[in-house]
């Protein structure tokens, strides 16, 4: 019984609940006002922003944009961006990975709990999550004394930044990992230990095909957000320009001393990531749907 | 649940990779977290109190609970229509739309922020429209709320869309058979299942809406007592070296925070056993 409740969940209901019977839908005029006014709210809510980004970029010419983009400043900031994200993401891939596996391939105490605590920091406004860090290794920290004591720094430089960018994208991939997991059970890698596979080669062989698309999923979220982190990453990096600036304080800064065009060109930048993050998702979730309906 | 039980002797690696999520959790949110709550501390009941009590502070809580709340209820209603074109009909475009609704996850905020002045800024592409008419968007509530409702648009969506694909048409057929009108049935047979799903998608857009920065900081103008959001005021009281209040106003906000999760659980809970009652 919980299988059929499954397959009717999961069975592209999308098909079932599209072209009704006539006496089950509104009527035509109906139809056409709700369709016109959805695309109207998309149109200004969501495609207005993209358009501003691309006009206000491009507003002074290709030429500009190419500068503001060359510009020394611009590409310390992206090598900080990139170096923030090649850290916290594969980290937290990891995290998610291990903790996914204990989760749902076992029965334990607390697990509830255990899930509680990893959806914490998508609770936690983004300027808290940079303000923990402050409080624990700022110069008036719990632990400051002692890391200047050592000159260690980590607040105001780029350890301080890829931590807080650790926090917000925490989550992301566990989150995508949990249920894809629960749902494939343990069967599959029972048979593999019965076989006579040891542990890792049951995790690369069986577990990981079957959940790779849900795993990309997390991981081009959680990079996403690495990149395009603004409030945490603004509390603990001090905005020093070409040394803890990461693209979003770079676009802040730009904006506040009135480079608009620069800022947005940058913008286009994050812009891109986040279309080029959209596609790759729509693509992860058909393929999830997919390998669902067809196991 | 007995698969389970018995896979704990059949399946390796539970010490090794239950130890390093704990162990990793702990170092990356648990640890920094208690900072926040032992920082907190270190002010006085008295001084706790006078911090969070001040005006400055309370009109930036005031601000920030006020433009989230209005802002998740206009996506309450944005978030249903967009939900039930995108299930019920097909038009050309349909797909992609769908794809873009999830755009202001994947938009850093500060992209969405400076984009989102340009636009309502009395210069701007709205804002030329409406400031004959009186109306000012950017360095406003009003603005602040605008970029709230850019920034929730996907939760009522996303939390409504699975609830209408599943909806089976057997009470829908009923209710036609028994003369209902259109207008009716959707009212007194459709809604009803979709509000849980509806309250769960506000309750989130709400959450984020108090603890956003990025998206609102540029639209806001953050003047005192009017237009400064708690989350500035935080960083404010950082930039002053006043950690201790800082502590103090991000507690208060972090409560208010988890006790909308907690809504948002026991909402979910009873959404779960309406389906499992069903």
């Amino acid at each position: 019984m919980a299988e059929s409740a499954v397959t009717a969940v999961t069975a592209d209901p999308r098909s079932s609940a599209a072209r009704k019977p006539r006496h089950l839908t509104e009527s035509g005029p109906v139809r056409v006002l709700l369709i016109g006014l959805a695309l109207l709210l998309i149109a200004v809510i969501l495609l207005l922003p993209l358009i501003t980004v691309i006009s206000q970029a491009f507003a002074k010419g290709w030429s500009t944009y190419m500068e503001s983009l060359k510009d020394p400043d611009a590409l310390a900031a992206l090598r900080l961006t990139l170096l923030t994200a090649v850290i916290a993401v594969p980290l937290n891939t990891l995290f998610g990975l291990a903790a996914a596996w204990a989760i749902t391939k076992f029965k334990f105490r607390g697990k509830q709990f255990l899930i509680t605590l990893i959806d914490l920091p998508f609770a936690v406004s983004p300027v808290i999550s940079g303000l923990i860090y402050v409080l624990l290794f700022g110069a008036q920290g719990l632990l400051g004394p002692w890391l200047q004591e050592h000159n260690i720094s980590i607040i105001f430089a780029a350890p301080g930044i890829v931590l807080a960018t650790m926090f917000v994208t925490f989550p992301f991939v566990a989150r995508e990992l949990l249920p894809l997991m629960e749902e494939q059970g343990v069967q599959d890698e029972e048979a593999a230990v019965t076989l006579g596979a040891r542990g890792f080669r049951v995790f690369f062989r069986v577990t990981l095909p079957n959940v790779k698309w849900g795993l990309l999923y997390g991981m081009i979220l959680c990079n996403a957000r690495a990149m395009g982190e603004f409030g945490a990453v603004s509390v603990v990096s001090g905005h020093i320009r070409g040394e803890t600036n990461t693209l979003p304080l770079h676009i802040e800064i730009l904006y506040n001393e009135y480079h608009f065009t620069a800022a947005f060109a940058v913008a286009s930048l994050l812009m891109l990531l986040a279309v080029v993050t959209l596609i790759v998702k729509s693509v992860a979730e058909r393929r999830i749907h997919r390998n669902m309906r067809g196991s | 649940m007995a698969q389970a039980n018995s896979s704990r002797r059949l399946l390796p690696g539970f010490r090794l990779t239950i130890g390093y999520s704990i162990l990793y959790l702990s170092l990356i949110v648990l640890i920094p977290l208690a900072a926040l709550a032992a920082k907190s501390t270190e002010l006085s009941p008295g001084q706790w109190w006078d911090t969070v009590t001040a005006p400055r502070i309370v009109a930036s809580y005031k601000l920030s609970l006020m433009t989230s709340f209005f802002a998740a209820a206009a996506n309450v209603f944005i978030g249903l229509l967009l939900a039930w074109v995108l299930v019920r009909y097909r038009f050309p475009g349909r797909r992609l739309i769908d794809g873009l609704i999830d755009l202001p996850f994947a938009l850093p905020t500060a992209v969405a922020g400076i984009a989102l002045t340009t636009i309502y800024a009395p210069n701007g592409w709205i804002g030329k429209l409406m400031e004959p008419l009186g109306i000012k968007i950017a360095y406003t509530p009003l603005g602040i709320t605008l970029a709230l409702v850019f920034i929730g648009l996907p939760f009522v969506v996303r939390t409504v869309q699975p609830v209408l694909e599943d909806l089976e048409t057997d009470m829908e057929e009923a209710a036609v058979m028994l003369g209902a009108y259109r207008r009716r049935i959707f009212l007194k047979v459709i809604l009803p299942e979709l509000i849980p799903a509806m309250l769960t998608g506000f309750a989130l857009a709400f959450a984020r809406g108090i603890g956003e920065y990025g998206s609102v900081v540029f639209i806001s103008g953050n003047m005192p007592m009017r237009t400064e959001i708690a989350p500035l005021l935080i960083i404010t009281k950082l930039e002053q070296y006043e950690y201790g209040q800082a502590a103090a106003i991000a507690v208060v906000l972090l409560l208010i925070s988890f006790l909308l999760l907690l809504l948002i659980n026991m909402l979910q809970r009873r959404a779960g056993r309406r389906l499992h009652a069903a």
